[in-house]
Order: C-alpha cells, then structure tokens, then sequence
C-alpha cells in the first residue's frame, strides 16, 4: 500500500493528513476553502463553534514545538474538542513501554485523533498504519519528510494576497535540506499548478535530488529572487546539522540573508514567508521581518483556520450506519 | 405539479408585516441577518426594501448543524460576516425555509457566540411546517403544505423562484 492510499478511507475521503505528495488538487482546494470559513471564528465575541464537541484529540511530541503544539491545541479548543498533551519525555515510553502498547491506551481511553510530531521521517504513517479504525492521524512534522498542515497554511497565506496560483513564481530560500516545511510546500505548490518553483541556498543545503521535485536550483539570491511574487525563508536548522556545513552565520547572512536590499530585486508586491521561529539577522533582517511585505504573523493566525478544516475534515466524514 | 407563490408578492407582504412589527415593537435602527444561501437572498431584498442602515450580516451555520457526524464538511467559500456589534442589537433574521427548526436553532446559537442581542425577530418566506423543536417564526410570507416525500426549494438570486420537488 502506498502512503497516498492510507490517507483516504473506502468513500474516498480524507481520513488521515500524513502527506501532501499525491493527493489531488481538488483535496487542497477543499481545505483551503473549508479554512475560508473557520477565518471569522477568531473575531466572534465567544471564538469557538461547537463543531467537534465531544471528541478528544491527543498532541503526541515526540519533538520540541511551540507554535505547532499550541496552534494544533487552540485550533481544536476553537472547534470545542478536548485536547490531551503528552510530554513524551515524561511519559511512560522512557519507562519501556513501546508506541504502539502507549496508542492502545489511548484507543482504550476512547480517544479520536493523534496529532504527530516525531524527529523520524515516516512515524506519523507508521502510527497511521497502527491504529483502530475510527481514529485519525495528522502528520505535524516527521524528520525531514513533511509538514502538511504548514504547507497547507502557506498555501493559504499565498492565496488570500495572489488569487491565482497559475501565475506565480515562488522563492523558497535557505536550508532546503534539512526542511520538511519545504517539501510540503514544493508538493502544494506543483499540485496547485504553480509554474515556476525556486530553491535557493548553497550547495550543502540543497539535496541532491532537488531538480527531480520540479523545481530550478539556484545558489546565487541575486538571480533567484528575480522577479519572484512570493519569497519563503526558511529557518537555519542548526540542530540538524552533524557537520560544518556553513562557513559562519555571518557568511550566511551575507549570502542569503533576506535585507531590503534584496527583497528589492523581487517584483514590488513580492511577500515574504518564513514558517518560523525566526532567527533575525541569520536568514532574514529585522527591518525585512516586521516590514509591510512581511506575512509572517499573518501564516501564524491562518495556521489556526487551516488546522480547523483539516481536523474537522477528517473527523467529520460521514459515518457508515 | 403544483404551483408556488412567487418570491416577489411574498417579499411585499413580508416587508410591511415587518415594517408593523418592528413599529409596534418600537424598534427604530434593526439589524438584518441572513442565513446563507437562500435566506441572504431573501435578507438582500428585505434589507434593500426596508433601507436598514446597518449592512446585511451573513450567516454560515455548517459549524453549529447538530448533524455534523452524520452530513461531513462540505467545502464553499461562504464565511459567516456580522458587520457589527451583536451586543444590545436588536435582530431580524431571515431564512428562505423554516422546516424542522434545527437551522433556526443553529443561527441563534451562532447569533449569540458574537453577543448578546437584545431581540431577534424571525422572518421566514416560506413554512412547510414539519417542526422537531419549539420553534417559530414571527413573519411569514406563505404557509404551504407539502405531501410526504415532497421538498420545497428556493432557486436565485436571479430570478428568485420557489419549485416543490418529489424526493426520490
């Protein structure tokens, strides 16, 4: 079975989100639009609709997160859920007890959905392939693999400030390698038809395979930010880097720092993405970050609207009497 | 095949029902509300019938339906928008179709995640009856009666056009 196949229940609809890499354009447009809706709930006086009352997610971080946790924990306290997070560090994993005696407990505990976040590519597809029927998984960062729902919000934030994604040109600058956030944006951004998708970074971040995911490589920001409609910095992924793969973050932000000088170069309504936590005057200068392009804490309100329609998605299919 | 009332000589005998109620009930400034679709064409022209001041508020209620797990999600663009303060406003609500109550229930829960009115008048175009709770409305431009297995619907914007449907 493919991973794409998991992700659909036998009505063809959403049942899991590992993954953004295979699924069809309507699917992402459905969730862009349904987060259309769950855009007005922050401005009700009571900001919170009584969708999923009665059900019970679980935050499952295996891997240290602010704003992923926090977003996934209020977007579902806006829709009335209950939400459990487990500390996996304090939990009873560090005792012995292996994933999947941990997931049947909480199946025991008549819980609906595990929101994944795990330093190994694959876990949250493994965890998928393990669990009982009626629950679902979302993917909130494997390893280096993917991202969805941030590829999702970005894909909103994009949409809402340049209508028509047949048009654009896209920059994602800075540690492709080590970034799930920018496969998951590449996959969106190609599936939403996209024609021109730029990876910028130095030769030690770019992975090798990159121009098979559709995209031109450049290693030089002069040339890569050319005229482009939209920039995505990404951050510098220190903890994942084993060896010297930079000479110095001084170096890097000479190279491909985001400063106003270079923004310039981008056409004048270019906007600029970075799906955080910012490291200011590493990849992006301050003045550029809280600039009038910056979308920066725009992504971070629509990430709440697109974690509401993607968990409402998926638990709201209809059920088999 | 029977025949339906036309939308526009309802339209007129709901404007000056409601011109006498809210008059009775001596609001001067309302609120208007319409629950998307069919009743945000019903709300557009009694708004525009009546010159409310304040513009039309939009209602989406898929959030609030209590048969959520059994329909699912479905994806259209149509945000709910109040465009001003609930609080202490008083509200006419305007549907296409006042069945089983469930919707109206729905609206006024949502009504009041954005505050707390201070009245909300309910005006209907049609009643087909078939209510599952006590719900009801204070305007209505035309009571039908349907046999079993029959559905009243409301097409538009333009022409608006009501059209009974033998459900299969």
């Amino acid at each position: 079975m493919s991973k794409r196949d998991i992700q659909f229940d036998q009505n063809g609809l959403l049942r899991h989100f590992l993954t953004i890499d295979g699924l069809p354009r309507q699917t992402l447009t459905d969730i862009l639009d349904t987060a259309e809706n769950f855009s007005t709930v922050g401005t009700q006086q009571a900001k919170k609709v009584p969708l999923l009352r009665g059900k019970t997610l679980v935050n499952l971080f295996f891997e240290p997160s602010t704003r992923t946790r926090t977003t996934f924990e209020l977007a579902a306290k806006r829709l009335s859920a209950d939400v459990l997070n487990i500390n996996i560090q304090a939990s009873s994993t560090s005792k012995g007890e292996s994933l999947l005696d941990m997931l049947r407990n909480l199946e025991a505990m008549h819980c609906d959905m595990f929101i994944v976040r795990h330093n190994t590519s694959g876990a949250a597809h493994f965890i998928a392939e393990h669990v009982a029927p009626h629950i679902s998984v979302i993917n909130a960062g494997d390893g280096r693999h993917a991202h969805p729902t941030q590829g999702m919000l970005d894909m909103f934030t994009i949409r809402r400030h340049k209508q028509d994604f047949t048009k654009l040109r896209v920059a994602i600058v800075g540690d492709i390698l080590h970034s799930r956030v920018a496969r998951s944006e590449i996959h969106a951004l190609n599936i939403l038809g996209v024609p021109e998708v730029r990876v910028i970074g130095p030769h030690t971040l770019i992975p090798r395979e990159a121009s098979s995911l559709g995209v031109h490589v450049y290693h030089d920001m002069k040339e890569g930010l050319r005229d482009v409609d939209v920039i995505i910095m990404l951050r510098l992924q220190r903890e994942r880097m084993l060896g010297a793969m930079l000479p110095s973050e001084d170096e890097y932000f000479i190279q491909y720092g985001l400063t106003r000088k270079k923004l310039a170069l981008a056409k004048p309504d270019a906007i600029v993405m970075h799906p955080g936590p910012i490291n200011r005057g590493v990849e992006i200068e301050s003045a550029v970050a809280d600039g009038p392009q910056s979308v920066i804490l725009e992504q971070v309100t629509n990430g709440l609207a697109v974690r509401m329609a993607v968990m409402s998605m998926v638990l709201g299919r209809k059920q088999e009497a | 095949m029977s025949t339906c009332p036309k939308p526009n000589d309802l339209l007129k005998n709901m404007v000056s029902d409601l011109r006498e109620l809210l008059k009775a009930r001596n609001i001067e400034n309302p609120c208007m509300i319409g629950i998307h679709t069919g009743g945000v064409w019903i709300a557009e022209e009694l708004h525009h019938r009546l010159a409310i001041n304040e513009p039309l508020g939009k209602l989406n209620i898929t959030f609030y339906r209590d048969d959520f797990t059994r329909i699912g999600m479905h994806p259209q663009v149509t945000p709910s928008s109040l465009p001003f303060a609930v609080d202490d406003q008083h509200i006419v609500l305007v549907d296409d179709v006042l069945h089983t109550g469930r919707t109206i229930r729905a609206a006024l829960n949502e009504i009041f995640d954005y505050g707390r009115p201070a009245s909300v008048i309910f005006a209907t175009l049609v009643d087909r009856g078939g209510r599952e709770l006590p719900i009801a409305a204070d305007v209505v431009g035309a009571t039908i009666k349907l046999n079993e297995g029959q559905q009243i619907k409301l097409t538009g914007p333009d022409p608006l056009q009501l059209e009974i449907q033998e459900s299969t």
